[in-house]
């Protein structure tokens, strides 16, 4: 059974951040509650304060200004996400990442905000958002931040937040002219957490040559991680199969996965080989058909 | 400490004192004896215990239940009009859709969620509509029958 906590449910976030100051020493905020329900169920977490932030309907929005890009508030769903029509073009992978996440239960009340901000390194937004050069703004009494994607994730469970910080808005920039983009992951059931995920996102000028591209793995190290090696292989080149390949392998050296219950170091190091040369062939074509 | 909750189940208004670690499966079956949804797994692995809430499926063994204050929930009790069977349980009798029934009245609400998205669905949006329950008798290719009889229009909702 959980163990009893006081419960408090601000509507407003300016209430919920001053929640967040008053108890700061001892409190887990729930969004959706998707992954912190099942870690106060193992007894994991037992935190005396719960912050329900799920009422505060102003973070639940997808904007789309088409000279800035997208911004979406941290309380969206997974299920809002995945059939929004605003997810178009390098965006569309949003939308195809959203619909291998878990289960439509767990994605009609999940939320990306509580997703990433649990910090499991085989959740699947963090590599897709970082594939995409995301921002996240923080918010506390004391203001705002706004931190690059890849600072945000720390290590195993563990961001960038402080305590008193929330994650209000997620903020991804709209991609220049022939990018496109791609998300694989691997499991043994479809609605299982990845085994291994890649998130892969290519520019590439008017001769076909990548101007830029941008590689992160999921399950792949403690936290989600960017493949800068494989990265730069890549750039400034014009991508070819043996290009590609050298990619992977750069990337699997980088990983530093573990071995556990789903795969052996080994196995993931082979899957991130394999994937990142698979999923970065596939951002490559959609960039040249966009 | 308790804290109130007000819920509307199956068009019913209830008000009642809880602790604040009780989640709302918790609820429904122990507190309210609407013992027709599940607890099978208990982590949101299987969907025994998926409802319809605000009109969305969910599993109502990873939802606290002061998280669900003010909410519309449907349970399966809630499906049938008096004597009368609601289209899905009456298509899921007739195309054999269940062989132990521990499954279906999760099943019966994901398929109920996934109507209300799509009154419609593809083939593909009813398998990835019950992607979230497990059946281990083997019976999903019945139930899948069984939402495409109810979305061609073979069994009508009595109003």
């Amino acid at each position: 059974m959980i163990k009893d906590f006081e419960y408090f449910g601000p509507k407003t976030l300016n209430e919920a951040l001053v929640l967040l100051d008053k108890y700061r020493d001892d409190y887990k905020i729930i969004a959706g509650g998707q992954s912190l329900i099942i870690l106060l169920r193992q007894g994991l977490l037992q935190p005396e304060n719960v912050i329900d932030i799920y009422g505060i309907k102003e973070l639940d929005y997808i904007k789309s200004d088409g000279k800035k890009g997208l911004k979406i508030g941290a309380l969206t769903t997974h299920r809002e996400i995945e059939y929004s029509d605003l997810m178009k073009g390098s965006f569309k992978v949003l939308s195809e990442m959203e619909h291998l996440l878990s289960t439509p239960q767990t994605r009609n009340r999940g939320t990306i905000g509580g997703n990433i901000s649990h910090g499991d390194p085989a959740g699947d937004p963090a590599p897709v958002l970082m594939a995409l050069g995301a921002n996240v703004k923080l918010a506390s009494v004391a203001g705002e931040r706004i931190l690059d994607m890849e600072k945000f994730s720390v290590d195993y469970f563990e961001t960038a937040m402080e305590h008193g910080e929330m994650l209000v808005e997620i903020e991804l920039p709209a991609p220049p002219p022939h990018t496109g983009a791609a998300y694989t992951k691997f499991n043994i059931i479809a609605s299982d957490m990845a085994t291994v995920s890649v998130a892969s996102c290519v520019t590439l000028a008017a001769d076909d040559t990548c101007t830029d591209v941008r590689i992160a793995l999921g399950a792949a190290a403690p936290r989600p991680m960017r493949a800068k090696a494989a990265e730069a292989i890549l750039k400034g080149k014009k991508i070819t199969d043996a290009l590609l390949k050298k990619a992977g392998q750069a990337a699997s050296e980088e990983a530093e996965p573990v071995s556990d219950i789903s795969a052996s170091e080994e196995y993931r190091r082979e899957l991130v080989k394999v994937l990142t040369a698979r999923v970065t062939k596939e951002a490559m074509s959609r960039a040249k058909a966009g | 400490m308790l804290k109130e909750l007000k819920l509307t189940i199956n068009g019913q208004p209830y008000e009642l004192s809880i602790h604040p670690r009780t989640l709302l499966v918790e609820v429904l079956r122990e507190q309210l004896g609407l013992t027709g949804t599940k607890r099978g797994c208990n982590e949101g692995a299987c969907g025994a215990c998926t409802v319809v809430m605000n009109g969305k499926s969910v599993k109502s063994c990873s939802v606290l239940a002061l998280s669900a204050n003010g909410a519309e929930i449907t349970t399966v009790e809630g499906l049938a009009k008096g004597a009368e069977l609601h289209p899905l349980q009456k298509a899921f009798l007739d195309y054999g859709a269940y062989q132990c029934g521990f499954c279906t009245a999760g099943m019966l609400m994901s398929c109920k969620g996934l109507l209300n998205m799509f009154p419609n669905p593809t083939s593909d949006q009813i398998r990835d509509g019950i992607d979230g329950n497990i059946c281990r008798c083997t019976g999903y290719n019945s139930i899948i029958r069984a939402v495409e009889a109810v979305s061609r229009g073979d069994y009508k909702e009595t109003k």
